[in-house]
């Protein structure tokens, strides 16, 4: 891990962002700028509309923004077509969402195995690479056939995060991950998050409003109206 | 392939078992499109099939020479009612280059008589030739030769219903009876063929040679009708202008008046039959499609609401690598496989309304493999048209918009 600390994942250069409703533009992110090194455990804080969800979802190849450059990995994203981001998503970015964002009708193994298929990945091997990942984060073998709602809200937490790891991304995205869950369940995930930052070296970027949580990072920094105020 | 097909249509049968009703009444439309295309398809064949049959039981090649009308006093009586064919003309027209065979004919109801037994039947005058141009052949003994024709024997052949009549289950062929008081042996008994398509009961007749019926029951010199084999199908029409041309110069009928005799070409009766019988299964086929087409929109209407319900799965399959292409065929194939299901299951009804109409009315029905196979073919083609809109739409989705749909 140490020999990698200092490599440059991601570099926003002045980085804008505008939405236009209408005749009303709104200017969610002004002038940002930020390195973001490999097997960082980073948190984005913020209050709610401070623009931080607009920064995770640049970040995350998402969406793209209006102005500034967008490095990743050295290679310049912010103007690369939606193929090409979708794929950079499948490649090195896992997501972890609030709301879990499992798909209902997948079973637990279905969903983790998600990635791989986009990837071209032969299902019979996606499957092995699925059921590590979902060892790696506790869920037990008699669950992967499940459904996500026979599950709980915990597990399923842990299931997206085995999502965002099974085709080995180097960066996890997680967008206020522990807001749908109580602080015990809360602690049990940011502890899994930090496995994955020292054991595998993955850059987590984590957005939270919440200090508690953000205090498993290493590094923060704090959005405000657009702009990052604290670094 | 990035995305193994075969997963998707694994996926798109999930998502329809999850929504069973729904899924079946979406078909629902297809369901009925196609099995009115099978079951009025196969209608439609079924009718055709019986009017080529009904004409080719006519005859092969067949045309019909039939003497012209006469006016008297104004009043045209139909064709037939003159007597200017003869048996000379029938001799002639068998020269022809384009003439395979011909058979002259003189029909009269007469009573047939043996023992104690009797029984009204139609006695045909015919030439030697008659079982080769009607497709008809002898059963038992044989039919009368030329020699037999030409020195007009009492020879006389019987169909089964007379032999029916007559001699019950005896075998009839060597039996003398009595027509117009006149005795003639039973050479043969004809194969049975049924009735045609107008309901007589061709089996009910007695054939006896054209000259014996001329000179010894009829008594008269000319003949109802000739019955001309042209050489194949595509010389009928050359055969129809050298006889009539031929005729014209026998009846010495100057180039401005009418002809006094009629010739029908009866290969032109069965495909003008054909070809009415093929509008009709379009038309029939048409009418089914627009079942096949209300199918398809609510299709394209399921699968619209679909999409807006599966926003954020899309939007989660983009976060997670897919691509448009990916997204367009995941739905694409969703809606194929509805429509395809629809289908398949359209087609076994279709065949079972064709094998119910087949059983429990007069209509005969035959189904061939090619509807099927349009079916299939077609249901695909409307889950595909009627699909890609809504997949189209799904595609073209923002990723965070899709996401943070609820």
């Amino acid at each position: 891990m140490d020999g990698n600390i200092n490599k440059t994942v991601i570099r926003l250069e002045h980085i804008g962002m505008i939405y236009k409703t209408g005749t009303i533009n709104y200017e969610a992110l002004k002038d940002i700028n930020l390195t973001i090194y490999k097997g960082e455990f980073f948190s984005i804080m913020g209050a709610s509309g401070s623009g931080k969800s607009t920064l995770m979802n640049i970040l995350g190849c998402l969406d793209q923004p209006t102005s500034g450059k967008y490095f990743l990995e050295d290679e310049d994203v912010s103007t690369l077509s939606k193929d090409r981001l979708a794929d950079i998503r499948n490649k090195k970015i896992g997501f972890v969402f609030q709301g879990f964002n499992l798909i209902q009708r997948l079973s637990i193994i279905e969903n983790v195995e998600l990635p791989l298929f986009y990837a071209g990945v032969p299902h019979k091997e996606a499957n092995i690479e699925a059921k590590k990942a979902l060892r790696l984060v506790d869920i037990a073998e008699n669950k992967e056939n499940n459904f996500p709602n026979q599950i709980s809200g915990g597990e399923q937490q842990r299931v997206a995060i085995a999502r965002a790891i099974v085709h080995n991304a180097s960066i996890i995205m997680a967008d206020e991950p522990t807001g749908n869950l109580d602080s015990v369940r809360s602690n049990e995930l940011m502890s899994f998050f930090k496995k994955i930052n020292d054991e595998r070296n993955v850059t987590i970027i984590l957005v939270t409003h919440e200090p508690d949580v953000a205090a498993f990072a290493k590094k923060h920094i704090i959005v405000k109206d657009g702009h990052i105020v604290d670094n | 392939m990035k995305f193994p097909i075969l997963l998707d249509i694994q996926s798109a049968f999930k998502t329809f078992a999850r929504n069973k009703a729904r899924s079946f009444l979406t078909t629902l439309g297809i369901i009925i499109g196609v099995a009115s295309v099978i079951a009025t398809v196969s209608i439609g064949q079924g009718a055709s099939a019986s009017v080529q049959n009904a004409i080719n039981a006519l005859g092969s090649n067949l045309l019909i020479i039939l003497p012209g009308s006469s006016n008297l006093g104004g009043v045209q009586t139909g064709f037939g009612e003159l007597s200017t064919l003869t048996l000379q003309d029938a001799k002639a027209i068998r020269k022809l280059p384009a003439v395979k065979t011909d058979a002259a004919n003189i029909r009269m109801n007469e009573q047939v008589i043996w023992r104690g037994n009797n029984w009204g039947t139609s006695v045909m005058g015919t030439s030697s030739t008659f079982p080769v141009i009607k497709k008809w052949p002898v059963t038992k003994g044989e039919f009368f030769d030329k020699q037999q024709d030409d020195t007009a024997a009492n020879v006389a052949v019987i169909g089964t219903t007379v032999a029916t009549q007559l001699f019950g289950l005896m075998n009839p062929v060597g039996h003398i009876v009595l027509i117009h008081n006149v005795p003639f042996k039973i050479i043969g008994e004809l194969k049975a063929i049924g009735f045609n398509a107008f309901g007589q009961d061709q089996d009910d007749i007695v054939a006896i040679p054209i000259t014996t019926m001329m000179e010894k029951i009829a008594g008269i010199s000319w003949v109802n009708i000739i019955m001309v084999s042209a050489k194949s199908k595509k010389d009928t029409g050359l055969a129809q202008n050298q006889i009539t041309a031929l005729l014209r110069q026998r009846h010495h009928i100057p180039p401005h008046k009418p002809n006094d005799f009629y010739v029908r070409n009866l290969t032109q009766i069965a495909q003008t039959a054909g070809s009415s019988a093929q509008i009709f299964t379009i038309l029939l086929a048409a009418v089914a499609a627009v079942s096949l087409l209300v199918g398809g929109i609510g299709i394209m209407n399921i699968m619209l609401v679909s999409v807006t319900e599966r926003t954020k799965e899309i939007g989660i399959r983009m976060a997670v690598g897919a691509k448009k292409n990916d997204i367009l065929k995941q739905f694409l194939i969703e809606s194929s496989v509805l429509s395809l299901f629809g289908g398949v299951l359209g087609i076994g009804l279709g065949v079972g309304i064709s094998d119910l109409i087949s059983l429990i009315s007069p209509l005969h029905t035959i189904l061939t493999i090619e509807p099927i196979i349009i079916s299939i073919i077609f249901s695909v083609a409307v889950g595909v048209f009627f699909g890609f809109y809504p997949a189209y739409k799904a595609s073209n989705l923002n990723p965070v918009e899709a996401l943070r749909y609820e």
